[in-house]
């Protein structure tokens, strides 16, 4: 007999990679360092700014890169250059990291070092304003980066992402003198699709503005670390083999 | 295409709800999808791909059916609710307040699965939403 049923789910779409999105957060919790995911369009300048900042703040952080690629490994021996370590992860077909390559990222950094020693990690994602928007990797933070060069109406034409970020950097701001951009028309964009968003204007290449970023930076790691003194999560939450339990809380 | 990725992720989350059902082997005659306007999620694009990847597995044979949730926001000057128009640059029309709370729009839920049991002897109790 074949009687018809209905079953009301409620789930998310993406509920398989929310699922190991937040236990990579709970592994993030349980070390105790704050996880950021950067993102922005091919060219905008992700790794050239990793490259400044992680060279300016190694002497106050300890950090490690998770580093993904479509095809290459270049990003990566780039960043392993500035002496920190980078586990680069070659995403083929995909356009975006998802929870599970993280994961498996994690578990190759484990190989290599202890991530309770780690303050910081980046998850530096693939090239593209799309699709890593709806992908949570278990980051902490999502940061955006937009370069003038793309243009005044970016953040309109991807508001998702820049909806979905809590910092957004309009980076190559040393070339504004030979480009007829309003960078507070870039600004503006930002605001009006997600008027709580932290935006800072820098340039990789002069540092211009950097200094701003790195403050914001530590002030970051500093409030998530004292978060997780205020509430110390189960320290047995990681057992020996570094795997978390699949149930338990997650700050999100 | 990351609809393909989004499928894999559905059919994933679908194999959780089926793993719910054990012993019983469902079957799907459709699943209910709600998709938000504001997110990267392009319904046809979506239905392509659900369509080719199910060819042959526990799924073959149901249909995906997609609403369409617009994208509302509220403008926090004066309570009114409006259809955030990238032309306005997603402004409210009423105050030109920027787009602060998202009413709808957000969404990318699987609303719910129409199934039948073969053989069964008597009906499951109703999947809790999560």
């Amino acid at each position: 007999m074949h009687m018809p049923l209905s079953d009301t789910l409620g789930l998310n779409l993406l509920a398989a990679n929310q699922h190991q999105a937040e236990h990579n957060r709970e592994h993030f919790e349980a070390w105790n360092l704050l996880c950021l995911n950067v993102m922005s369009s091919p060219g905008a300048g992700k790794t050239s700014l990793l490259e400044r900042t992680i060279t300016a703040l190694a002497p106050q952080l300890e950090m490690a890169v998770l580093e993904g690629d479509m095809t290459t490994q270049l990003d990566a021996q780039r960043l392993e250059a500035v002496g920190v370590p980078v586990v680069p992860i070659t995403t083929g077909r995909a356009c975006h990291l998802d929870a599970a390559m993280v994961s498996g990222g994690l578990r190759q950094l484990q190989a290599r070092l202890n991530p309770a020693d780690l303050d910081l990690l980046w998850v530096e994602n693939v090239g593209n304003l799309v699709c890593p928007a709806e992908f949570e990797v278990g980051e902490h933070l999502k940061v955006a980066l937009l370069s003038v060069t793309e243009g005044e109406d970016k953040p309109l034409k991807y508001p998702v992402m820049f909806r979905e970020a809590d910092c957004v950097l309009i980076t190559k701001v040393d070339l504004l003198p030979y480009l007829s951009i309003d960078v507070s028309r870039i600004e503006a964009h930002i605001h009006a699709v997600n008027p709580e968003a932290e935006v800072f204007q820098l340039s990789a290449s002069s540092g211009a503005g950097l200094e701003a970023w790195h403050q914001w930076l530590l002030a970051a790691t500093r409030a998530h670390r004292c978060r997780a003194e205020l509430d110390p999560g189960d320290p047995n939450l990681v057992n020996a083999s570094g795997s978390a339990p699949s149930s338990g809380p997650s700050w999100a | 295409m990351h609809e393909v990725d989004m499928t894999k992720c559905l059919l994933l989350s679908l194999q959780e709800w089926k793993r719910g059902q054990e012993p019983q082997t469902p079957v799907v005659t459709a699943v209910h999808l709600q998709v938000g306007e504001f997110t990267c999620v392009e319904p046809e694009a979506l239905r392509f791909t659900f369509a080719a990847a199910v060819q042959g597995s526990w799924l073959d044979g149901s249909t995906l059916e997609i609403e369409s949730v617009p994208l509302r926001a509220r403008c926090l000057a004066c309570s009114s609710a409006y259809h955030p128009d990238p032309e306005r640059a997603y402004r409210s029309p009423c105050c030109d307040r920027p787009m602060e709370e998202i009413v709808s729009g957000r969404e990318l839920r699987i609303r719910s699965v129409d199934y039948s049991l073969p053989h069964q002897t008597s009906q499951p109790a109703a999947v809790p939403p999560r």
